[in-house]
């Protein structure tokens, strides 16, 4: 049934794969992102209670979901590696790890600017806002175990540890504006079934969420052949890259500079 | 189109500060988090790189020393030149 995901346990299949996929998502995100940003910020309507302020939700919202999303992906990731030792499950989960905290840390600050005009307030402790922080804290020490141990199967398996005790944070963070009092508003588009919230604010919601999940993809694919390379500096594929590239880069910067230095006639007249 | 002119369309309805600041900071975080992810690809690729060219030093070095000492060619093969740099990496650490 998996046979045809079998190749991609080879790391130099999934770096080139990635390495395909990588141009192609940044491209993509690109478009979506102009798209529902420009939308988002000129055409879309400006909400009857909040005014102009509500064009933050079209960042706001995307991050936080993705946010979640990751860390899901993360969690899977890291179980994946602990249980059958997939060794390149360890290498996205790494991969996703600082990415994850960006979009947490977005979520985080343009809540806080929404929050300021809206509540009066940048921040409080209630349940929603603390089990993002949460989340946060969560990415950052999965970030800072991997890059606690040399070997890195080891960091592997103590990062995957915690990101699947993590997942725990889950569940609460989307469910804490129902289980507690919280001044944050309820589900408007996470909803099963009719989001409550007009077309017109929706769809241009929806592009920028697409925008950031191909940027996240994009990214995701570039930190990922990253730890590839890292995990197997040892492998001959990955010495030939390096010495290539090192060499192709001399050459750009041989160009750029008329290459003196390799021209022993010019420098004797 | 929601707004008619450039400057009411930077002034946001008065929330001005909250929008910018809220589309500023995450535009930022994203463009350091793309900067840093490419640097951070070079790095690991000229690291790579740099420890070949290192070791590559190394064995020339000591197929040098043991001609010196007076090892002839059938002697010298790839064996003992990667034992050999194997043990002077060890020193070095």
């Amino acid at each position: 049934m998996f046979k045809w995901l079998h190749p991609y346990a080879n790391p130099e299949v999934s770096y080139n794969f990635c390495g395909k996929l990588q141009p192609w998502l940044f491209r993509i995100s690109t478009i979506f992102l102009v798209i529902g940003l420009v939308w988002a910020l000129l055409f879309a309507p400006a909400d009857y209670q909040q005014g102009d302020s509500f064009r933050i939700f079209y960042i706001h919202v995307p991050a936080a979901i993705l946010a979640m999303g990751i860390y899901f992906a993360m969690a899977s990731a890291a179980l994946a590696s602990l249980v059958w030792q997939f060794k390149l499950a360890d290498a996205s989960a790494a991969a996703m790890a600082p990415i994850g905290a960006v979009f947490t840390a977005i979520a985080l600050i343009t809540g806080a600017a929404w929050g300021k005009p809206m509540w009066g307030t940048w921040w409080i402790w209630d349940a929603r806002l603390t089990s993002e922080l949460i989340l946060l804290f969560l990415y950052l020490g999965v970030i800072a175990l991997h890059n606690a141990f040399e070997d890195k199967n080891l960091a592997g398996k103590a990062a995957g540890i915690l990101s699947l005790v993590g997942v725990i944070n889950l569940p609460i963070i989307h469910y804490s504006v129902e289980w507690w009092n919280t001044l944050h508003q309820g589900a408007t588009v996470s909803k099963l079934g009719a989001p409550s919230m007009s077309a017109v604010m929706y769809w241009p919601f929806l592009i920028c969420l697409l925008g950031f999940s191909f940027l996240i993809a994009a990214l995701v694919c570039l930190r990922f052949r990253t730890e590839v390379l890292a995990r197997n500096s040892m492998r001959p594929w990955v010495r030939e890259l390096a010495i290539n590239s090192l060499r192709s880069e001399q050459q750009i910067s041989c160009n750029s500079q008329q290459c003196h230095s390799n021209n022993p006639n010019q420098g004797t007249k | 189109m929601q707004f008619h002119s450039f400057a009411e369309f930077i002034n946001m309805g008065g929330y001005a500060f909250y929008v910018w600041l809220s589309y500023g900071v995450s535009a930022a975080l994203i463009v350091y988090l793309l900067l840093s992810s490419i640097s951070h690809n070079k790095t690991v690729l000229q690291q790579i790189a740099m420890r070949q060219k290192r070791e590559q030093k190394l064995r020339q070095a000591a197929e040098i020393n043991m001609k010196k000492q007076g090892l002839t060619e059938p002697e010298i093969n790839d064996e003992i030149i990667t034992a050999a740099v194997q043990q002077s990496t060890k020193d070095n650490t």
